[in-house]
């Protein structure tokens, strides 16, 4: 499936709007944090500054979130993971309610309430879950939703090569492909889960091979290319929608932060990231837009402006933004 | 020669594990992140550079899978430490904790042994929201058939530990994070305490006394007892005594100890981090109700616990739902000049 001028130039821009937005989140994280604001002795305080609590990064795997929501319609369920950003922007997320919502702040997605790795948008119909292996079943119910009312949406459940091996992963495989439902499963394999590697959690190479067990296709993007997820990723998703039933799809990417923000990274190779990062798939991609006669370099820095305004906003939006009053937190348990 | 040497409660964790597989080859950990990291909270550190991955074994993401295999393998003897990373996973293996791990000593008519511990992180404070924040200590201390260790402080997280290995029963080792020492998340440092070196046992079921006093007995567990001491101290100040009690284990209980303090203070103060309905607070109030033949209360019973809503993210909201020195300080204030029904004293 070749890519429309419209879908590669999309793509482009919204890698590099995620690559952006979580290298200033990965600064802004840090505000507030290290000595000596800090208690005495600390190193870092995960729960101070104003973005506290867990962080999880996703540059370095813009290819996988851009690839397939390429092919969504806003009516289309995407269910991310607790490294939920780079999902969120390409689904539409609006970005200054979802910063808002990082930083706590009344005007955030949901308020204050869910925080970085609980972000709900129902009007783009995306959500996420701080519960790894979490994701699958209930886009599996969003795309029995869509098949009992006759409709032709599909549902998307990205997840992590670590959560390959949770249960929930099979029983959704399982009941997909029993249902015949227009789902997509995408595993995003950054090669770790925190400090394990696959290769010591895993008993099979590839977790594509693992569709065969539910006699689905199972397709490999071994490469971290957006126009490689996006091929592969519209054939599924056109598949689903022609309700041909689910398909899995995994794709080799790279995680160039820490699991999280303050990872040691004790268990990462010397120079393994500096060796990912000189396969870049931004600058990759670029450089195809440019042969194709796509990009040229005032295109590229309107881009870039661009990006870098509505990042700025954003942050700016959420910084200034009240936040909920305490009493607020007993609110919302139940309508 | 005796040095003082202080522990954070990690390091006391990861020694009481330690010297346990040094002492007994059965004895082996298991968990996401074990290894080489050193689990997340720092209870394995430096125990894969000692004992090497057959013994310190990195899991699969499939907490139903090693949990329930550390219950297998305890039946045939062996001594298993799983970790659950967070408590709030239990939801994906509760089965294998609640209708296997809890229940096959008794459902076997006490033929099976199952040596298990499973640790696992609890706790809020720094903004990691509803699915990472939770105490839950309660929930595991409902159903009969597991024992819920729940420490303070690293003296008494390396004799509890120990203890728990060496027990031929299932048992849940809950440690807070924000008590754990650790160099990336601020806690209360009257949690690094000094530790022996030469491996020694806590009982289970004996609270500790952490503080005397004649006013309000503020019966407390895990991250809050010291707050419930920061709060004793300002008490102090402002001529309230306060007796603080470390429950330290849930199961087995030690109702004595609470059923004394308040005998002699006539006041309980509840202090807890769970959830406040149907729970911890909910177990000691009933505890006292019940003694009332024997106790002379002053004032009611009163209970501080998240007031049953997930924890919120944001810092003000998480701030408001989980109790506080200040709300120590206040409800203790409030109570010395309410009053009990006439009624209630013999
Ligand atoms: C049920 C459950 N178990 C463990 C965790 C702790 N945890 C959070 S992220 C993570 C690793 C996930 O790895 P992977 O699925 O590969 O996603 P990645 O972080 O690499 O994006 C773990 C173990 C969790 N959040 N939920
Ligand atoms: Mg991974």
């Amino acid at each position: 499936m070749n890519a429309s001028r419209e879908h590669l130039l999309w793509m482009y821009e919204t890698m590099m709007l995620i690559r952006r937005y979580e290298e200033t989140m990965a600064q802004v994280y840090l505000e507030g944090k290290l000595p000596p604001a800090i208690q005495r002795g600390l190193a870092f305080d995960i729960g101070s500054g104003p973005v506290p609590g867990e962080m999880h990064l996703a540059a370095g795997q813009e290819p996988v979130a851009v690839g397939v929501c390429a092919h969504l319609r806003k009516d289309d369920t995407v269910v991310g993971t607790h490294r939920p950003h780079h999902f969120a922007i390409a689904k539409g997320v609006d970005l200054k309610a979802m910063t808002a919502e990082i930083f706590g702040k009344e005007t955030g997605l949901g308020h204050g309430k869910g925080g970085h790795m609980h972000l709900f948008d129902p009007e783009h119909k995306f959500s996420c879950s701080g519960i790894v292996g979490a994701s699958l079943p209930p886009a599996c119910g969003a795309a029995l939703a869509a098949k009992k009312r006759g409709r032709d949406q599909v549902a998307v459940a990205f997840f992590g090569e670590g959560a390959a091996n949770q249960g929930a992963f099979h029983e959704a495989l399982n009941l997909a492909a029993l249902w015949r439902l227009p789902v997509l499963f995408v595993c995003e394999d950054n090669k770790y889960a925190i400090s394990v590697e696959k290769s010591e959690s895993t008993a099979v190479p590839w977790n594509a091979d693992r569709a065969a067990a539910y006699g689905i296709p199972g397709v490999l993007v071994d490469h971290n290319d957006a126009l490689a997820v996006y091929e592969a990723a519209g054939a599924a998703i056109a598949r689903a929608r022609r309700g041909e039933g689910p398909s899995l799809l995994e794709v080799r990417t790279d995680r160039y932060f820490g699991h999280f923000q303050g990872d040691p990274e004790v268990y990462r190779p010397k120079g393994e990231v500096e060796e990912l990062r000189r396969h870049d798939p931004i600058p990759a991609l670029a450089a195809h837009l440019r042969r194709e006669n796509l990009l040229d370099e005032a295109a590229e820095q309107e881009i870039e402006q661009r990006v870098a305004a509505r990042v700025r906003e954003a942050f700016e939006f959420a910084r200034t933004s009240p936040y909920p009053k305490p009493e607020d937190a007993l609110r919302h348990v139940f309508h | 020669m005796s040095t003082a040497r202080k522990l954070t409660m990690a390091a006391a964790i990861a020694e009481a594990i330690g010297q346990e597989m040094e002492r007994d080859p059965d004895v082996f950990v298991m968990g996401e992140d074990v290894g080489k990291y050193g689990g997340i909270f720092g209870a394995t550190g430096g125990l894969y550079a000692r004992f090497g991955k057959e013994r310190v074994m990195d899991t699969p993401i499939s907490e139903t899978g090693f949990i329930g295999a550390a219950i297998g393998a305890a039946a045939e003897g062996m001594r298993p430490i799983a970790e659950l990373m967070f408590v709030d996973f239990f939801g994906v293996c509760m089965d294998m904790i609640y209708n296997h791990m809890a229940k096959n000593i008794y459902m076997s008519g006490g033929r099976v042994r199952l040596p298990v511990v499973l640790m696992t992180a609890i706790g809020g404070g720094y903004n990691d929201a509803a699915q990472h924040s939770q105490c839950l200590y309660a929930t595991f201390a409902h159903l009969p058939g597991l024992k819920v260790v729940v420490p303070s402080n690293a003296y008494d997280a390396k004799g509890l530990m120990i203890q728990a290995i060496r027990e031929d029963n299932p048992v849940l080792f809950m440690y807070h994070k924000g008590i754990m020492g650790l160099p990336w998340m601020a806690y209360y440092e009257g949690s690094t305490t000094e530790v022996p070196e030469a491996p020694y046992t806590l009982p289970f079921g004996e609270a500790k006394v952490v503080r005397e006093g004649r006013d309000v007995t503020i019966v407390t567990l895990s991250q809050m007892v010291h707050k419930a001491v920061l709060a004793a101290e300002e008490l102090a100040g402002k001529g309230i005594e306060a007796e603080v009690i470390d429950l330290r284990t849930l199961v087995p209980l030690d109702r004595q100890a609470v059923l004394r303090s308040v005998r002699k203070t006539g006041r309980l103060l509840v202090a807890d981090e769970d959830y406040l309905s149907f729970g911890l607070s909910g177990e000691i109030a009933a505890l006292v109700a019940e003694n009332l033949d024997t106790i002379a209360l002053k004032a009611p019973v009163r209970r501080l616990a998240v007031p049953d809503v997930p924890i919120p993210y944001s810092r003000p909201l998480e701030q408001f739902v989980i109790p506080q020195v200040e709300d120590i300080v206040g409800a203790a204030v409030q109570m010395m000049s309410a009053k009990a029904a006439a009624g209630a004293r013999p």
